[in-house]
């Protein structure tokens, strides 16, 4: 077992919920509810790295994010260097990645909220944020468990896009799968093996958890009020 | 009703719009009064319920409570929904899915602390009998009590107006009679303007102080409900209202009109000049049935004809009777219809009273 690559993509996933949660909250509210021009369109674009192959992300990322570039060229003269093979550049390509899996359950989950209980909600005297904190949050918050668990688990997986725009260094890039890809190549079969079920094992527990929330969604029950 | 200033406690709307929906109206009600909009879909009367609530805003409108501007649209004057205080009950009840039926209610008073919101919360669902089922979420809880819960949330803030948007839609036959009831009582216990919409005119006619008619968002009749059932404007006011025995006439001279062959005596014809074609309206009250078969046909205002058709429905029957052409429909008690042995082809005779008679221009 690789613990340097296992921690590495504990935290590579843990930034990447922390980042993207709220992004993906705002997008999908107003997504669900607000009048936004060209809705179908930011749609589309948002759903684009789910058919897109992960290496061809990597591709344009690499691209993108090199020293010559204007986008590269730009962040490395601000902070220094450009985000290609590290930590930051993994992250960022992985909150693009993850954007659909994110948005996705939340934007359903705030679509599900009537409108005229939220209208309830203002003529019952709750500002928009009483009835965010009291009304919107507790009925989409199996939405934002489902998107947490989908992210999370994406994220451990994630393989194409973090081998182009990263590499395969340890302690910076090297993430589990990439591990496992290197262990094979060395023909490690056992510490291939130990890591992938290890992966499965994270897999599988976050398919549960979503599992559950969508069961309990259908009866309005939930641990949080 | 006492009030301190000629806008005390009262509710007046003006909302006046061309897009999207077109919307003319004035209306104001005083303390206590529950006034009815009523009008096909599409009439504007939600809207109109919307604006008071502030949930609309319509182009050019003006909404005052109580002496207080909730809406000027020519003085900038828009107050949020959450300022207005009002009681709103929407046609789906629109609960709180995830919280019981106390915090449902509660929830209205975040204002006060939590030991009063919640003692206040059980005291209304008490007093919409709602006892014991305080904790109960919404899907656990049948129609009629949902609407309860959404009455006793409505009420919660201490409202200036109560809306009611078809609070009866949502529930069975048999559970609308006891609400409406209670809606009844509690009409005659609240000291607020109170402002249901509806499409169904027994409702409104069982609940309301008055009337409004709203049609294309213009308001085509607005008064008492027997005002509106015995003299409305309109042939489309009368027939909202239920009614159906209309025909049309002509003016013969001040007190007396030609209808098919029949020359009848009416109340005295005002504002219509002889010749004059009219529509003719005979409300049920001005109609009695005097004899299956009478042949005494001196009697004024007496119509012979025969029974063409006969809809049973429970206690009652109604009957369509044909009296040279003039069509008439009457309810009679099943009792009534034995007795005076009413059968499909019968003869039957009938005498209008002339007060009764209701006369409307033509559109």
């Amino acid at each position: 077992m690789d613990w340097q690559a296992f921690s590495l993509t504990l935290q590579l996933a843990a930034w990447t919920v922390l980042f993207l949660l709220p992004c993906a909250m705002l997008i999908a509210r107003a997504l669900a509810w607000r009048r936004v021009p060209m809705k179908s369109g930011i749609e589309a674009l948002i759903m684009l790295p789910l058919v897109l192959p992960p290496t061809v992300l990597g591709f344009y990322l690499l691209v993108a994010f090199s020293p010559q570039s204007a986008i590269g060229g730009t962040i490395k003269s601000i902070f220094g260097s450009a985000p290609v093979f590290s930590f930051t550049g993994i992250l960022i390509a992985s909150l693009i990645v993850n954007l659909p899996f994110a948005v996705q359950p939340i934007q359903r989950a705030f679509e599900s909220i009537p409108r005229n209980v939220r209208e309830a909600a203002f003529v019952s005297g709750l500002s928009p944020w009483q009835t965010m904190r009291r009304i919107e949050l507790p009925l989409a918050w199996p939405g934002i468990v489902s998107a947490i668990a989908l992210t999370f688990a994406h994220t451990l997986g994630e393989f194409g896009v973090i081998l182009l725009i990263g590499g395969s260094i340890p302690g910076e890039t090297r993430v589990l799968s990439i591990a496992i890809y290197d262990r094979v190549q060395a023909f490690d079969i056992a510490g291939a093996g130990v890591m992938s079920a290890a992966l499965l094992g994270f897999s599988l527990l976050s398919i549960a958890i979503v599992h559950t929330l969508a069961r309990r969604r259908g009866t309005g029950a939930h641990g949080f009020q | 009703m006492v009030s301190s200033d000629d806008g005390a406690a009262a509710l007046s709307i003006e909302c006046r719009q061309d897009a999207p929906i077109p919307l003319d109206v004035s209306i104001s009600t005083r303390a206590g009064e529950l006034l009815a909009l009523i009008g096909p879909s599409g009439s504007g009367k939600t809207t109109v319920l919307r604006s008071v609530a502030g949930l609309y805003k319509p182009r050019h409108g003006r909404i005052r409570v109580g002496g207080e501007s909730w809406l000027d649209t020519d003085n900038k004057i828009d107050m949020s929904p959450q300022q207005r205080r009002v009681g709103l009950v929407f046609q789906d009840y629109a609960l709180f899915p995830h919280l019981s039926a106390v915090d449902n209610v509660a929830l209205a008073m975040l204002d006060t602390d939590k030991v009063t919101r919640q003692r206040r919360a059980e005291e209304l669902l008490a007093r919409v009998h709602l006892n014991g089922l305080a904790h109960r979420r919404p899907s656990q809880l049948s129609g009629g009590e949902r609407q309860r819960v959404a009455l006793a949330r409505a009420l919660a803030r201490d409202p200036k107006v109560l809306l009611l948007d078809e609070p009866f839609s949502a529930v069975d036959r048999m559970t609308r009679e006891p609400l409406k009831q209670e809606l009844a009582s509690l009409h005659r216990a609240l000291d607020i303007p109170i402002v249901l919409v509806t499409h169904d005119i027994e409702e409104a006619q069982a609940l309301a102080d008055r009337i409004c008619v709203l049609n294309k968002g213009n308001v085509m009749q607005i008064g008492a409900p027997d005002d509106l059932r015995l003299r409305p404007r309109t042939v489309g006011v009368a027939r909202l209202m239920g009614q159906d025995n209309i025909a049309t006439a002509e003016v013969l001279d001040a007190t007396h009109i030609r209808c098919g062959s029949h020359v009848l005596k009416v109340r005295l014809v005002d504002g219509h000049t002889a010749g004059e074609k009219v529509t003719v309206l005979f409300p049920v009250d001005c109609i009695s049935v005097i004899d299956a078969d009478a042949e005494h046909a001196s009697l004024a205002n007496s119509l012979r004809g025969h029974i063409v058709e006969i809809f049973a429905s429970g206690d009652f029957k109604t009957l369509l009777m044909d009296f040279d052409g003039v069509a008439l429909r009457l309810k009679v008690t099943a009792r009534e219809a034995a007795q005076r042995h009413l059968a499909v082809d019968a003869k039957i005779t009938v005498t209008l009273d002339p007060e009764g008679i209701h006369l409307m221009r033509v559109e």
